[in-house]
């Protein structure tokens, strides 16, 4: 490499931080917007070759945009959608800053949505201003207790976290199933597993009830939107978040740093599971008002995408679980107009993520979206 | 000399005399656990070794309940307290694996006590249920050797199931079956280009493969599917009795009275033992795993052996995949592999990256399985739902008491780049 070169290339990363415009701007703005525009065309193919005839195929997609923003009802079930996905997937973002890939969230949302429920249930009769934000707790302490015991494992014997979550979720449907059947908990008069119901002074306000009670936007809108801030600031702003990054980076250099690793892993995990747990707990107080089995209903798997689209930003994170509530409430309402089964939006979600994930992919098949020279140093 | 180089080794032993430590609790809560829970088991357990019309009978084996199960803890005990006394080493593995073999054995006789239970039947559902998880854990293994991480098993699992039951149903069970081959080689192929040649994080490439093909299978079986149930109706193969083998007692059944799945799998995982650790070209593979820039600078083309161990690995998985539809039921149901793929990857590092230890794995979930299965017949006092649990659990205390023994390849997970 000649001095020239190193010149320039050390002019170019001057000029990219003094004004991070184009090539930032092609990887924020125009992949994510080849990525949904590129999806949306294959779901159309896959559609076709299905034998579904064209105008039902322009109907689906009219109805995918109705039913994600075309009204105000519209909009309040994509934030409904989006928030238990945001919070599950904040805590996998900061699981993966962490050099951890927790794919137990789906467990963590079932355990921690189910202690909401029960400890709704049970403390019946305090005032609304004390047991909703203790259900919420509940819902947090269990949720990284569960996670928390993967953490435990890893920390003190190796134990791939891959694994052991995958095996607490596992564990966690069958734990579900038999605690929705326990006298203290089931529904009184049934035989079905189906908790008892959360009372009201626990559930999450909706927003918008005055204007028309089918509006289900709660207030779970709210603590979704703090826990992006408080992850951020988490992440970015305190000593813990550093430390976090730190071993994620290089887990020698933060053991040789001084920050104690198996600690370091064990919070990672538990703060993951709070937020894992707080979703489901969202979910039972906001949405459900009950527990019953998987009723998860894949959130902490989508989760997982929605983490990965949203490069693990907090702030990525909340634009992705509201790209994926859209597509979940659009896709409810495509099934309902169009009679195109719902399934199609996971085709859709795992596209979008392929392009997004991959952007040399879609540097070579749009080669004029890019700057001639941003092929070279992609990453 | 001295801090560097010897700051590690007191690690590795500090690690060391903790899982020791740890072993021990476990085995003296489970020699507690059989006292506490088991303990009280009246009369005797009876355990059929044949069936009314197998060649040879065998007769059935009686086991004194009460007995055999306080000697079985206090066997575990002993193991437990020599993990203290004595301190581990080489036994630490061993000792938990007896431990909890002995406990798994204990509970069999306290479930039976005063009851029979069909051994051989058991021994038998275990095989057939741990094919999937072995042909999953292989697929992965063939994929972790070059380095690739291979989430996407379940995905691909799912598609040989979905590709089984489809072109089984048109073209008959043979071209069902290739054609589930031939498609999870497809995924192979995909995944090792995301990887490869696009340098996607692997872990990604599988997580979104996965979700791909269940939403891909779902859309069409529940828009297809639905309305023309021909297109779901595959034919099943039949169980192919291997004379004389077929004929012996207890192994028989299990490993020689089988349809092609099993056989498929028992030689899948002979070929790829001796493919990966007694050929050249398995060499070359491993190597790409354990340093892809050594193997490169002595000729070997990184990229190409990735595409193919991937491809292959893929088509192990489509194999499997069409057990779920070909080999035992003969028709599709969404998300039918229910995590099926994920513990084979547990088979795979719980096997520690070898085939054979990987089919042990296997059938030690098998057997878990099935082992639930027979005893929701028994009317045991324990919830249903604690035996379903218990594999899991299993597969969580193996994991946690095996490992820094079980080592990946080294370069497992990194993407290679060409200079």
């Amino acid at each position: 490499m000649s001095v020239n070169d190193t010149l320039d290339a050390a002019k170019e990363r001057l000029l990219q931080r003094a004004a991070p415009g184009r090539a930032q701007f092609e990887d924020l703005v125009i992949v994510p917007l080849f990525a949904v525009a590129v999806a949306l065309m294959l779901g159309a193919l896959i559609m076709l070759a299905t034998g579904i005839d064209l105008p039902t195929i322009g109907r689906s997609f009219v109805a995918l945009l109705a039913g994600s923003v075309g009204s105000l009802g519209a909009l309040s079930e994509t934030l409904v959608a989006a928030v238990p996905l945001v919070l599950a997937a904040l805590g996998l973002a900061l699981g993966f800053r962490t050099g951890l890939f927790n794919i137990g969230a789906e467990g963590q949302i079932l355990m921690g949505g189910l202690a909401a429920v029960i400890f709704g249930f049970t403390f019946d009769g305090l005032p609304f201003a004390i047991l909703m934000p203790l259900s919420l707790l509940a819902g947090m302490l269990v949720g990284a207790f569960y996670a928390g015991i993967a953490g435990w494992l890893r920390a003190a014997t190796g134990a791939h976290e891959v694994i052991s979550t995958i095996m607490l979720n596992l564990i966690s449907y069958r734990l579900l199933d038999y605690m929705l059947r326990l006298d203290w908990v089931q529904r009184e008069g049934r035989s079905d597993p189906i908790s008892r119901s959360v009372p009201e002074a626990a559930e999450l306000p909706r927003l918008l009830e005055w204007l028309d009670p089918n509006l289900r936007v709660h207030a779970g809108v709210f603590v979704m939107l703090a826990a992006v801030f408080v992850v951020h600031w988490l992440l970015f702003r305190a000593k813990l978040g550093f430390e976090f990054r730190a071993s994620g980076a290089s887990p020698d250099a933060a053991r040789y740093a001084g920050i104690r690793a198996g600690l370091i892993i064990v919070l990672a995990m538990a703060t993951a599971g709070a937020l894992a747990g707080l979703a489901g707990a969202n979910q039972v107080l906001g949405v459900l008002g009950r527990a019953s089995p998987g009723f998860s209903a894949g959130i902490g798997f989508d989760a997982i995408a929605v983490a990965l689209l949203g490069r693990s930003h907090p702030v990525g994170v909340l634009f992705a679980g509201l790209l994926f509530g859209a597509l979940e409430a659009g896709g409810r309402q495509m099934q309902v107009d169009a009679g195109v089964s719902i399934d199609l939006i996971g085709i859709i979600q795992a596209l979008i993520i392929v392009f997004i994930a991959a952007p040399l992919l879609v540097r070579a098949l749009f080669p004029w979206g890019f700057r001639a020279a941003s092929k070279g140093n992609a990453e | 000399m001295s801090v560097a180089e010897h700051a590690p080794r007191a690690i590795i032993d500090q690690a060391a005399r903790r899982r020791t430590r740890i072993v021990g609790a476990i085995l003296i809560l489970i020699a507690a656990f059989i006292v506490m829970v088991l303990g009280d088991a009246p009369g005797q357990a009876t355990f059929r070794l044949s069936r009314p019309r197998d060649a040879w009978v065998l007769p059935n084996l009686v086991v004194p309940a009460q007995p055999f199960i306080y000697i079985a803890a206090a066997l575990t005990a002993f193991l437990g307290v020599r993990q203290f006394l004595r301190g581990g080493g080489r036994w630490t593995t061993l000792s938990l694996g007896l431990g909890l073999g002995l406990a798994v054995l204990a509970f069999l006789v306290w479930a039976t006590a005063e009851n029979a239970f069909s051994l051989t039947g058991m021994l038998q559902a275990t095989m057939v249920r741990a094919v999937p998880i072995a042909l999953g854990g292989l697929a992965a293994l063939m994929c972790e050797r070059v380095a690739v991480v291979n989430i996407a098993v379940e995905g691909m699992l799912l598609a040989g199931a979905f590709t089984g039951a489809l072109m089984g149903s048109v073209i008959g069970g043979w071209g069902g079956l290739l054609s589930a081959v031939v498609i999870g080689g497809l995924f192979g192929f995909i995944l090792a280009a995301l990887v490869v040649t696009y340098r996607m994080d692997q872990i990604i490439a599988g997580v979104v493969i996965n979700l791909f093909v269940l939403g891909l299978t779902s859309f069409v079986s529940s828009q297809v599917f639905a309305e023309m149930r021909h297109l779901n109706n595959a034919p099943v193969f039949p169980a192919l009795k291997i004379p004389i083998l077929g004929d012996i007692p207890v192994i028989g059944p299990m490993l020689f009275q089988q349809n092609i799945f099993v056989y498929g799998a028992l030689i899948m995982v002979a070929v790829s033992t001796y493919y990966l650790f007694h050929t050249r070209n398995g060499l070359r593979a491993r190597a790409v795993g354990e340093h892809p820039r050594a193997a490169d600078t002595l000729g070997i083309d990184v990229y190409w052996t990735r595409y193919v161990h991937v491809t292959i690995g893929g088509m192990i998985a489509g194999f499997g995949g069409a057990w779920f539809t070909l080999g035992s039921v003969g028709r599709f149901d969404e998300n039918m592999t229910g995590g099926r793929g994920f513990i084979g990857l547990a088979a795979m590092i719980f096997g520690r990256w070898h085939p054979v230890g990987a089919l042990m794995a296997a059938l030690v979930f098998g057997f878990t399985d099935s082992l639930q299965q027979k005893l929701a017949l028994l009317n045991t006092p324990i919830p249903s739902e604690f035996l379903a649990m218990a594999p899991y659990i299993a597969t969580i205390i193996v994991v946690a008491g095996l490992i820094g023994r079980a080592r990946a390849p080294a370069a497992d997970g990194k993407p290679y780049v060409k200079e």
